[in-house]
């Protein structure tokens, strides 16, 4: 059964970013997404992935398969114990960006996705969930 | 694979970027295209990205600082092959690369080019 799926990918190097590309990747194809569906939500692991690295030091990336209201769907959270975002408003603003990126990030993840949650604590971390459903 | 290959093809460099790199591999390929522009005296970069399933912000930016290092040695670079559900999910995520050429395919990069030549 799809929906009891659940895979765990820790993240230490840019070679878990790549791991965990391949995994959501076969975790979409399974739930049959579309290859633009299946791009979107690879794109958005990627960069929440490289987040979890940049800003978090290392942390976690879980990969869970999901169904609501008759639709299937793929969860990905994101974990890390670094320092937190101080101020997560503008953390998503569109431009915003303390890692020397785009500051694209955030926001920009936030448009391949269709839910997006974002919890930060100072000193303790941050968890970003996203979902995108078939 | 730790390095992307470049081939010469007559005047042109073409590196293709296979599959899914880390990215310090991307970033290596900055400096070994800089260096062969050089020793080749190539005007021309074909970047083949028809591989590339994904582009996320950090490889977009690399493609995009790419071309600006090439354009500063005197020669351009065409993004080739770019897949079309990169692209959507590129110009989504808030990445245009407008200042970046592109061709679909290696053959009419290479036609593109030969016109520029000619003028």
């Amino acid at each position: 059964m799809a929906a009891s799926e659940r895979v765990t990918v820790a993240l230490r190097t840019q070679e878990d970013v790549v791991l965990l590309r391949h995994r959501v990747r076969e975790q979409a194809v399974g739930l049959k997404f579309s290859l633009l569906e299946q791009t979107k939500i690879v794109t958005a692991a990627s960069e929440l992935g490289r987040n979890v690295l940049t800003y978090g030091g290392a942390g976690e990336a879980i990969i869970e398969a999901c169904m609501k209201n008759g639709r299937y769907g793929l969860t990905l959270t994101f974990i890390d114990h670094g320092p937190g975002i101080p101020n997560v408003e503008d953390a998503m603003r569109p431009g915003f960006s303390t890692g020397g990126g785009l500051g694209l990030g955030l926001a920009g993840t936030r448009r391949l996705v269709d839910e997006f949650e974002l919890r930060s604590e100072v000193g303790k971390g941050t968890i970003v969930r996203i979902v995108r459903w078939k | 694979m730790d390095r992307v290959p470049i081939i010469k093809i007559g005047k042109y460099l073409l590196a293709a970027i296979q599959a899914d790199v880390q990215d310090n591999v991307a970033v290596a390929l900055q400096e070994d295209l800089a260096a062969r522009i050089i020793a080749a005296g190539s005007r021309l970069v074909l970047l083949d990205i028809s591989g590339l399933q994904i582009v996320d912000s950090f490889i977009g930016r690399m493609i995009g600082d790419t071309a600006g290092i090439v354009k500063l040695l005197d020669a351009e670079v065409i993004v080739v092959g770019m897949q079309p559900a990169v692209a959507i999910t590129l110009v989504e995520l808030g990445l245009t690369l407008s200042g970046v050429r592109t061709a679909l395919n290696v053959e009419s990069a290479l036609a593109m080019a030969g016109i520029r030549d000619r003028n």
